[in-house]
């Protein structure tokens, strides 16, 4: 049976991983590639890693870093963050990444979408979604989180797929941050229009809410940020859980 | 030495670090003289069938292919090749397996079959040796092989599907080994176990 997927997500800049993480007996906590061989070890299913670093030498930084993990870790990861073109997606599936995330990029341009998944195959193009709810309906929102583009999420995540995407990675802004849950209705009503993966994003505060995501409504797989990084989660206790309430997980240990 | 081929479609970073992190001595390429020094031959995959075949007969490497007696294991869409034709673009393959790939049925469940699964059902062969129902494989694609007699495992996503296939030095796999953890190291463990015996 398919399993669902736990997905840790890593903030990078510079290189390094950003916001706090106390992970005991880490030598360095801000090294990315010591922080994705513990979760590995621990049992996530995927990585993703958001590089939010502003600077010119992002691309070379990233490339070499995603290297870096490639020849370390032995799971799937997901590249994100600025990415802007075809060139960019391929320096980074070249270097080892799995999938890569697209996200204002695709807003501005979405034949990107269309090149991009020609070229490498759908599976390796994820569409990051950033909705927020105005007014009636759920609205896209780009340069992280920072510029409504008045878009109706629904009928772009639509659009999407059609246009190629593999997945979707779909971040409620109502909720992220919050620890109050996943958004269910955004992710339900998601589900009922697309037949493509999507990872819930937004939200995560305790294992009942990945539970609820998976359950109610329809959540092929969850992505946190903070609950791993503060251990207030173990994977593999929220992986119990999940088992416990008749969820398929990947065991690992 | 393990030879993975070079064409374009392959994932060959992620194959070529895997091994590496076994240790495993190994070259990439695309001509015929170094496939031949080879003892094994890893043919990985991924995206669409039509191109790639076009890049191997470009290379004369899907002659090669059809003619080696050396074990060739197949991953993903390199497995898919295998097999004689597929509905991905009405593409042919290599052939040296029976059988036609086909689509996954989107009106039921979400295409691409992606993430960890296991095998539904496992028979003996080296390559799957030590591996029963409870281990987990990672999986990305949208068109499957149906069984038949060279069927070693299957899957079950929508309906049941071959998730590895063996017909003699022949071995493909549907998942991705070289980003399946543990389990994903043994197997390929188990395909160089398979070429040093050879």
């Amino acid at each position: 049976m398919l399993a669902k997927r736990i997905i840790p997500c890593l903030d990078i800049k510079d290189g390094r991983t950003v916001k706090g993480v106390n992970f005991e007996g880490l030598r360095d906590a801000g090294d990315p590639v010591e922080l994705a061989r513990r979760y590995a070890k621990e049992g996530a299913d995927e990585l993703v890693f958001l590089d939010i670093t502003a600077t010119k030498e992002k691309r070379k930084t990233l490339v070499k870093l995603v290297e870096k993990i490639a020849l370390e870790l032995d799971i799937p990861f997901t590249v994100g963050g600025g990415i802007g073109s075809v060139e960019e997606i391929a320096d980074l599936l070249h270097a080892g990444a799995d999938k890569v995330s697209l996200n204002s990029a695709i807003v501005r341009n979405p034949d990107l979408i269309n090149e991009a998944s020609r070229q490498f195959g759908s599976q390796c193009i994820v569409a990051a979604v950033d909705a927020k709810s105005q007014g009636d309906q759920w609205e896209v929102f780009i340069s992280g989180g920072s510029k409504n583009t008045g878009k109706n999420a629904l009928k772009w995540i639509k659009e999407v797929e059609e246009r190629g995407a593999g997945e979707i990675l779909l971040t409620s802004m109502d909720r992220d941050g919050t620890k109050s849950g996943f958004d269910l209705e955004l992710l339900s009503a998601v589900n009922d229009i697309t037949s493509i993966p999507v990872i819930a994003s937004g939200g995560a505060g305790t294992s009942q809410h990945c539970i609820d995501a998976i359950k109610k409504a329809k959540a092929d797989a969850v992505l946190a940020a903070s609950i791993f990084h503060f251990q207030e989660i173990e994977i593999h206790d929220l992986k119990e859980k999940l088992k416990n309430a008749d969820i398929p997980v990947r065991e690992t240990i | 030495m393990i030879a993975i081929i070079n064409y374009e479609a392959g994932n060959l970073a992620s194959v070529s670090n895997a091994l590496q992190r076994l240790t495993i001595p190994h070259t990439i390429t695309n001509k015929e003289s170094e496939l031949d020094k080879a003892d094994g031959i890893i043919f990985p995959g991924v995206g669409h069938a039509t191109p790639a075949m076009a890049s191997l007969r470009e290379n004369g490497l899907d002659s090669w292919l059809k003619q080696t007696t050396k074990p060739v294991l197949g991953i993903c869409l390199g497995m898919q090749l295998f097999y004689e034709s597929s509905e991905e673009g009405d593409s042919e393959g290599l052939g040296v397996i029976p059988g036609r790939l086909k689509k996954f049925d989107s009106s039921q469940h979400k295409v691409p079959h992606m993430g960890w699964n296991t095998f539904s059902d496992v028979n003996a062969h080296p390559l799957v040796k030590g591996f029963g129902t409870e281990e987990y494989f990672y999986y990305v694609h949208s068109y499957y092989a149906p069984e038949n007699e060279f069927t070693t495992a299957s899957c079950h996503y929508i309906n049941e599907f071959s998730s590895v296939v063996c017909r003699d030095n022949y071995m493909g796999v549907q998942f991705h080994p070289e980003k399946s953890g543990k389990e994903g190291s043994l197997l390929l463990q188990n395909f160089i176990q398979i070429v040093s015996s050879e």
